[in-house]
């Protein structure tokens, strides 16, 4: 690197500076390599100890020895792909609203109350979950239960839906003005000009929205410890939303306070954890791919 | 080039991050210092647990008791890694446990210092007033699935249950779905559900008609009603109170256990001595279990 040639003094400065901050940047990747590491060490011995054909099972009775993981595994995809089902149309509405069409007055208010409900702790969700939400599941549905997937779904998109909405509507605001004027200038109509022009600059930028939602979804524990009702069946079939399920956050959240250091159940939540870990990052890698693919395609700044 | 050079940064940030970690690996926390007792386990028991150390500590001032819940499972792990004076459990210490805690070198010894009822509770609108073990444990392992089907209405059954770290979770297991049979290796159905805790056992309990669970007796609110238990068909049914677990006629009680690491000496056996005193079983009284008898 060339140090600019200046006083004595700020040469050594700045030099530090940028080393300090080039560590900083460098330690978030060593930290998820670390974390990595961590979960791989602690549970693979899970892989050795425990068959294959067990931890392929339906059944999860982990103080029985029996550790079946699909229905955790699958618990978890249901209610993230349901909550980002819900949340995603609703979330990048919202954000070519305020970006769009809103009149200032309105993104004004909008935009702070957005940020505060994103400040409401899990806990609180999860208990107007139980009190509110979960009744009136099971009183519309005709369900059984109002401890389900679908409350999952339902709570999981109110917590996914304000990180969508900011990056998305930053991600609105990058395109340049000059890609709108030059559509007005075709004659487009104001929804041609959102739909066909700045959406599809935008792309990137939504996409990492909808990544962070996902990312938040997938990871949430407290909510859907407390809604989902915890059973650990294979949420197959036309009804599974309206069925109780088990998330692998939650199985990790509600059984790690009583194992044993390093007896087979604690390796197999180590395990879990890991499966965490990897559809999370196979998750993110696909949305990169899908990004890059399209930035050699041509057209469109790289937003995100 | 760039690229080597960019690897070398984040294998230096490892070393270091690495390096940064490995000052104490599983710090233990030093055990009881005459001042402070620390007590973790059962979350049947917290509540007791902690009017317990407070009314103690009104007496004793110089003596401070911690206490935390998380299971009687973890309290039994705190007690083996050492991490805590004394353990509350709702159950027994398992066989694998005991093999545990010799390997750590202590001998756990254990102290019966209350009794716990569990009771059956449903929602107050669900007309069924009496239940015998066998349909409950039939209804527990999923081979009765209607309430038409033991004398109720025409609704599905929604099983409430604690998570399996939970004492009451492994006794109802032991002593009602397997009805006390040790061979018996039935298990919980998998539509159960296994909910966090006892108030949210009592707000499903409360609010949905189809649903079915069970808790200690101290943690049954009026929002429940709770349901009047026969061993068998002809049995007498009863239902749970303090003197109906005192006289041995009400089925699903048990024992409530502290464990120390061997014989207690000083402030702990101080401590275990006024817990099973008058004053100690009268707060027992007071939140809803069942006092030893002959206190």
């Amino acid at each position: 690197m060339r140090i600019p040639a200046l006083r004595q003094g700020t040469h050594w400065r700045a030099f530090f500076i940028e080393q300090l901050i080039r560590l900083t940047g460098v330690s978030a990747i060593a930290f998820v390599l670390l974390i990595l590491l961590f979960l791989i060490k602690e549970g693979a011995p899970a892989l050795v100890e425990v068959p294959l054909s067990n931890l392929m099972g339906q059944r999860w009775y982990p103080t029985f020895g029996i550790y079946g993981l699909l229905p955790l595994i699958l618990g978890s995809l249901l209610v993230t792909v349901g909550a980002i089902a819900v949340s995603m149309p609703l979330g990048v509405a919202t954000a070519v609203f305020i970006g769009e069409i809103a009149p200032e007055w309105v993104r004004d208010i909008l935009k702070p109350s957005i940020e505060i409900i994103a400040g409401i702790p899990s806990v609180v969700i999860g208990f107007i979950g139980i009190q509110l939400v979960s009744p009136l599941v099971r009183q519309l549905s005709g369900a059984p239960t109002g401890l389900t997937a679908l409350t999952g779904v339902l709570l999981l998109a109110y917590m996914a839906l304000p990180t969508i909405i900011s990056i998305a509507e930053d991600a609105l605001d990058a395109v340049p003005q000059s890609y709108r004027n030059a559509a007005y200038a075709l004659s487009a109509t104001k929804w041609q000009t959102i739909w066909r022009v700045v959406l599809p600059a935008a792309r990137p930028g939504i996409v990492t929205a909808v990544m962070l939602g996902v990312g938040r979804a997938i990871g949430e524990t407290m909510t859907v410890m407390m809604v989902t009702g915890n059973a650990a069946r294979m949420p197959l079939g036309l009804d599974a939303f309206l069925r109780p399920v088990r998330t692998m956050t939650a199985t990790i959240a509600a059984e790690m306070g009583e194992v044993a250091r390093g007896s087979t159940h604690y390796q197999v939540l180590f395990l879990v954890g890991l499966v965490l870990f990897v559809l999370t990052f196979v998750i993110n890698l696909a949305a990169a791919v899908a990004i890059f693919r399209r930035e050699r395609g041509g057209g469109g700044r790289f937003l995100a | 080039m760039l690229l080597c050079r960019r690897v070398a940064y984040i294998f230096i940030s490892c070393l270091f991050f690495l390096s940064a970690s490995c000052g104490e690996g599983g710090s233990q926390q030093p055990v009881a210092s005459t001042t402070t007792i620390v007590n973790v386990g059962s979350d049947t028991m917290v509540n007791l647990a902690l009017a317990w150390a407070e009314a103690y500590h009104e007496l004793h001032p110089e003596i401070s008791v911690s206490v935390t819940g998380g299971g009687s499972g973890t309290g039994m792990a705190a007690l083996i890694n050492g991490s805590t004076d004394i353990a509350n459990a709702s159950r027994q210490m398992k066989d694998e446990e005991l093999r545990e805690a010799e390997h750590a070198g202590i001998t756990p010894v254990e102290h019966v210092v209350a009794l716990d009822a569990i009771a059956v509770v449903i929602s107050p609108r669900n007309p069924i007033g009496e239940l015998t073990i066998p349909q409950i444990s039939d209804m527990y392992t999923g081979r009765i699935e209607n309430w038409r089907d033991v004398g109720g209405e025409d609704r599905p059954i929604i099983l409430a249950s604690r998570e399996s770290n939970s004492g009451t979770y492994m006794y109802f297991l032991e002593n009602v779905v397997r009805r006390g049979d040790p061979e018996n290796d039935d298990l919980f159905s998998p539509e159960s559900l296994l909910l966090p805790s006892s108030e949210v056992i009592g707000l499903e309990v409360a609010h949905n008609p189809n649903a079915i669970g069970y808790d200690g007796l101290g943690y049954v609110t009026p929002a429940q009603k709770t349901v009047r238990v026969a061993v068998s068909k002809d049995g007498p049914f009863v239902a749970p109170s303090i003197d109906t677990v005192n006289d041995g006629t009400y089925p699903i009680a048990r024992p409530l256990y502290i464990y120390t690491k061997g014989e207690p000496q000083g402030a702990i056996k101080d401590y275990l001595d006024w817990i099973t005193s008058e004053d100690g079983q009268r707060i027992v009284a007071e939140l809803g279990f069942v006092p030893l008898p002959g206190s």
